[in-house]
């Protein structure tokens, strides 16, 4: 089956591929041929940079179940640590406030 | 066919080549042939979606050891370069290849091969996963060929919700201008094309009154040629590449190492 189903998304952090770390911008996620992992098909998930090049890319080949078990627990870690990420966020908008009223 | 005895020589030419690919635009391609004077047919390949890689270098060396000037233009080329598999994902990324720029690089390959002085004159085109929804397509757009062979190809039949600024028509529109005899493998378990869409396709090939040959086999699903893969199933292998040298034979004429 040639898919076609895929969703992208913009993202930022880094990512690790073949030449080291470099700063993702965009992750794609699709529904189709595998290259390595042994599954007729696979839920492919592809970091990338394309403004690096092809080669800055981090890429995984999952069961669906596997990427279900990767949702849910990326799900469960966000809401763990939700008090934390919203203090980060509101002292990021402080210091943006007290910039902005310096300048 | 050639029958192969023990006493012959046997000799072949692989290599990557540039060439002029859709509007004149230089791209790159893998092309084999048998040594010797020829006459040879020809037969383009066009590589599956996941990319330009070393199976379809090998389906390439495989025509060209059968006797066939063989050639497989590299259609992510416009794409930039990296390993086949970061090409893939960046192809997919981007929305996928646009059909035209494929036409155009098929359509010149062809060209390419007519052009030799070793060639018969005739000219195949073979495709595998979504190129064999390309060999379907250019076949249709182009009268460049011979015979065509498709491969599993899915998204023939396109769902409307399915077309995309790259690929803005589904090519089973096209079935009417098909201008060559049309061989199609596929597999039962396949689920794009399915059974349901294969059918499809056949109605429209009789409604137009066109030369086809289909094959269904059973216990098979999408990809049953890729031998490093799951979703290999060598008995319908096996016999699928018998009968495409068989229809490649019929319409493009006897290939062999030289007459």
């Amino acid at each position: 089956m040639c898919t076609g189903i895929v969703e992208t998304a913009e993202v930022s952090g880094s990512g690790k591929g073949p030449r080291g770390w470099f700063k993702l911008e965009q992750v794609n996620v699709s529904y189709d041929h595998p290259v390595d992992a042994g599954l007729e098909h696979a839920l492919n998930i592809d970091f990338v940079n394309q403004k690096e090049g092809p080669g800055a890319r981090v890429a995984v080949e999952l069961s669906p179940e596997s990427a279900r078990n990767l949702v849910k627990a990326i799900l469960i870690t966000l809401s763990q640590a939700a008090p934390a990420i919203e203090e980060s966020s509101t002292s990021s908008t402080d210091t943006q406030a007290k910039q902005a009223k310096r300048q | 066919m050639h029958p192969y005895t023990t006493d012959m020589y046997e000799g072949m030419l692989a290599e990557t080549i540039m060439l002029p690919g859709h509007n004149g635009e230089i791209i790159n391609a893998y092309y084999a042939r048998p040594l010797g004077p020829g006459p040879f047919p020809g037969v383009v390949l066009i590589h599956h979606m996941p990319g330009w890689d070393e199976l379809y270098r090998e389906f390439t060396r495989k025509f060209a050891h059968h006797g066939y000037l063989a050639i497989s233009p590299n259609i992510y080329f416009r794409f930039g370069h990296g390993s086949p598999d970061d090409m893939s994902a960046k192809v997919r990324g981007s929305g996928g290849v646009p059909d035209v720029s494929v036409v155009g690089d098929i359509d010149a390959s062809a060209r390419f091969l007519k052009s030799l002085p070793l060639s018969n004159g005739r000219v195949g085109v073979f495709g595998t996963c979504s190129g064999g929804r390309q060999v379907f397509l250019v076949a249709c757009k182009t009268k460049s060929f011979d015979a065509a062979v498709n491969c599993w190809g899915g998204n023939v039949v396109q769902p409307k919700e399915k077309l995309t600024p790259a690929q803005p028509v589904s090519p089973i529109d096209y079935t009417k201008d098909l201008s060559c005899p049309l061989l199609g493998l596929f597999g039962e378990d396949d689920k794009n094309p399915t059974p349901e869409s294969v059918r499809q396709l056949e109605e429209e090939l009789k409604k137009y009154g066109k030369n086809y040959e289909f094959h269904m086999y059973p216990g098979a699903g999408h990809g049953f040629f890729y031998y490093p893969s799951v979703v290999y199933r060598p008995e319908a292998a096996v016999d699928g590449w018998k009968r495409m040298f068989t229809f490649f034979e019929k319409y493009l004429g006897t290939p062999g190492r030289g007459r």
